[in-house]
């Protein structure tokens, strides 16, 4: 191994960072991916995988994807609902690896909603 | 690998006793089997503070706290919550008497009230990779002070900082420094003292075994200012998984050029050892520690001179305990300012508890200087089991005092506690509930001091024994006309006539529980009656035939077979066989059991 450099620790740092950020539960954005009986039943797991795989691809320090149960709409799955900051959440249904790719590039990364995929903008009012 | 989850699971000595080992094994073959390796990482770290309720495992980034988790609940565990989202709420932490659980960390009132440095990555970082270190600003001071700063620079941000040792005596640490460096000879030695002696705290095991790493900084960043090239960790011998974490910190360290030769390529030497200790309580005083590394019996010596002249071979020697060692990165990356102005006056910073006794949430806690105990028993330690009232805290451990329940809105700082008979010690806390006999909580602490004597001082190797007999009688009921002042005699002499601060301190729980509690002693030898009900000799245990209902419960528990009677109607004990051990008392859902 070879002697740091000061200037050496951020670099270290940079690689352990979403993982960092993971266990401090501070992500920029956070992914859910509705992994309920029926969500799974219509590929959900494809769907996480792709959510991944897309994180490791495009180096997405600041993305948390976290797994919920069903979301109420049991015959749009596979689901995802995306929070992104000063946005109301995006709930996006009938969801193929594809079109999780679409999403991470043009709402994710992009900050702008992918509408032809999205069921509807905001949550069910709470209580 | 992007993980979407990773699952802290807390390797302490505490939670590895209570199975945490085998939890581990199992979700990491269930994992397996749900096909969710990709997706979670199972993380070891160090202590949560929360080990009595062990072993604990935290699911991030939700920060979903489980506790008490078995091997058998955790397929029922990953499927829930790993494969389909939903937290799994029969694990989750409940406060005391509440029915409700808190699902995440951040909001459970035992770990909302703490505030962390010293255990700044707890449950954060497996304590075992350096680059998880390093991304929670690790390392950063070091390089900070041998870049930017001189070894006065550093030594004045220390003292400005208003840092005191945190072993128990609370000198303050730039000053400690300042001397050492002051020294002309060399070579300069660093220690840092991980001989943690007091019964039932943990603090300096709980920061070596969750970050070893804040330990090593410290000590580099200390060598650089005091001008030292070789520093030891001394860790007790009976902690076996501090000492393996340690060891392969320091390796890591080396292999990354922190410690060793030109360290980040300043020309700044200075390595580490891990040395394990000699196995008895004295090593942890810092003249027998020396001794003890130099390969000699663990006994104190006359002070002056202090080590900081002539300390380890003779050489001028600093030694600081590690949680003062762990906080000197932060004060180096934070400032001094900003440390100073956590606290109280005289006391900057925060303290580490090993919070124990008759408590709900008995763990591992840091809060800031100046809270006071009511704060730490109620807000974050949950109040007294079983609806009791609380008594006394004793802080400091077999040095330390106890402070009585009606003054727990003392705030916890070096000199309030000091003024209250007890000392801030190297953070032992245990809370006692009214069930206790002081007397015989006194003779506790004395029968360790006493089998802990080095036996070097006539004092503290005669007189404690002394004091330990006239205990001991007392609470067997022998207690006679005299035996108060004979221990208001000894207990300076025992002080005055000790080397070190075993001898020194070890009369302080009898001479506490005297100042706050004298009535209980008087009662022990003038009535020959212990009010707690504790001591043997002097209660007899009846049921009361109004409140018995004959469900014979303690008759089945007693192990004597000293209880008997007709069902449904009053039992009796047989005093005879009685041997006063309590599970009739425990069991009897009528209280009808009496203790006089």
């Amino acid at each position: 191994m070879a002697k740091l450099k000061p200037e050496d620790l951020s670099g270290i740092a940079e690689k352990v960072k979403r993982t960092m950020l993971l266990r401090e539960g501070e992500g920029r954005v956070r992914v859910i991916v509705h992994m309920g009986t029926c969500g799974i039943a219509a590929g959900a797991r494809a769907i996480m995988k792709a959510a991944l795989d897309e994180i490791e691809a495009k180096d997405l320090k600041d993305v948390l994807v976290t797994a919920s149960s069903c979301a109420g709409l049991c015959s749009r799955e596979p689901m995802m609902t995306v929070e992104a900051p000063d946005q109301p959440p995006v709930k996006y249904v009938d969801l193929t690896p594809e079109k999780v790719e679409a999403i991470f590039a043009q709402h994710i990364v992009g900050g702008k909603v992918v509408d032809e995929y999205a069921l509807a903008q905001g949550s069910e009012r709470m209580l | 690998m992007a993980y979407r989850t990773n699952a802290m699971i807390c390797t302490c000595t505490n939670c590895v006793s209570n199975g945490a080992l085998q939890v581990k094994e199992a979700l990491e073959a269930e994992i397996k089997k749900q096909h969710l390796d990709d997706d979670v990482k199972i993380v070891p770290t160090g202590a949560s503070g929360l080990c009595v309720n062990g072993p604990i495992l935290v699911v991030q980034p939700e920060g979903i706290f489980y506790r008490r988790v078995t091997v058998k609940e955790v397929p029922h565990l990953v499927e829930e919550h790993f494969l389909k989202g939903r937290p799994v709420e029969s694990l989750m932490y409940k406060e005391p008497g509440e029915e409700t659980p808190i699902p995440s960390i951040r909001d459970i009132p035992f770990f909302k009230n703490q505030r962390l440095i010293a255990l700044r990555n707890r449950g954060l970082i497996d304590p075992d990779e350096i680059d998880e270190y390093i991304a929670r600003d690790g390392y950063q001071a070091l390089a900070k002070v041998l870049t930017s700063m001189s070894p006065e620079e550093v030594i004045e941000e220390i003292k400005a900082s208003g840092l005191r040792g945190r072993g128990g005596g609370g000198f303050p640490t730039g000053r400690k420094w300042e001397l050492c460096r002051a020294s002309a000879d060399t070579p300069k030695y660093l220690i840092c003292n991980a001989d943690e002696g007091d019964p039932g705290a943990f603090m300096d095991r709980s920061v070596l075994e969750a970050d070893p790493h804040s330990v090593i900084e410290g000590m580099c960043i200390g060598a650089y200012a005091m001008g030292s090239s070789q520093g030891y960790i001394y860790a007790r011998v009976e902690y076996p998984l501090a000492i393996e974490r340690m060891k392969r910190a320091v390796e890591q360290a080396r292999d990354y050029g922190l410690i060793g030769e030109d360290i980040f390529g300043t020309g700044f030497n200075f390595d580490l050892e891990v040395f394990q200790g000699a196995g008895a309580f004295v090593c942890g005083e810092e003249t027998s520690l020396i001794a003890s590394i130099e390969g000699k019996p663990p006994e104190p010596r006359m002070r002056p001179p202090y080590p900081a002249e002539s300390g380890l071979w003779g050489k001028p020697t600093n030694i600081n305990n590690v949680e003062t060692w762990a906080n000197v990165p932060v004060i180096i990356n934070w400032g001094a300012a900003w440390f100073s102005d956590i606290g109280t006056d005289t006391s900057k910073g925060t303290k580490v508890f090993s919070l124990a006794g008759n408590v709900n949430n008995a763990g591992l806690v840091e809060v800031p200087m100046g809270i006071t105990l009511r704060e730490i028993v109620y807000d974050i330690g949950g109040g007294i089991p079983n609806g009791k009232a609380l008594k006394a805290v004793q802080t400091g451990g077999p040095s330390g005092g106890f402070v009585p329940g009606d003054m727990l809105d003392l705030a916890v700082d070096y000199d309030r506690l000091q003024e209250a008979g007890a000392i801030m010690g190297s953070g032992g806390m245990i809370v006692v509930d009214e069930g206790t006999c002081m007397v015989d909580m006194a003779k506790y602490f004395l029968e360790f001091t006493t089998s802990e004597s080095c036996g070097r001082c006539n004092a503290c190797r005669e007189g404690l024994q002394a004091m330990y007999q006239i205990l001991t009688d007392i609470c067997a009921g022998k207690g006679k006309e005299g035996d108060i002042e004979l221990l208001e005699e000894l207990a300076p002499a025992v002080k005055d006539g000790s080397l070190c601060a075993l001898g020194r301190t070890a009369p302080n729980p009898v001479l506490t529980t005297l100042r706050y509690f004298r009535d209980e002693y008087e009662a022990h030898i003038n009535e020959r009656r212990c009010p707690a009900g504790v001591c043997k000799a002097l209660i007899t245990y009846s049921i009361d035939p109004d409140k018995c209902k004959g469900c014979m419960l303690c008759v089945k528990n007693c192990p004597q077979g000293a209880i008997s009677g007709e069902e449904k109607k009053p039992q009796e004990i047989d005093q005879d066989a009685c041997i006063k051990c309590g599970a009739c008392r425990d069991v009897c859902k009528f209280g009808a059991v009496m203790v006089q």
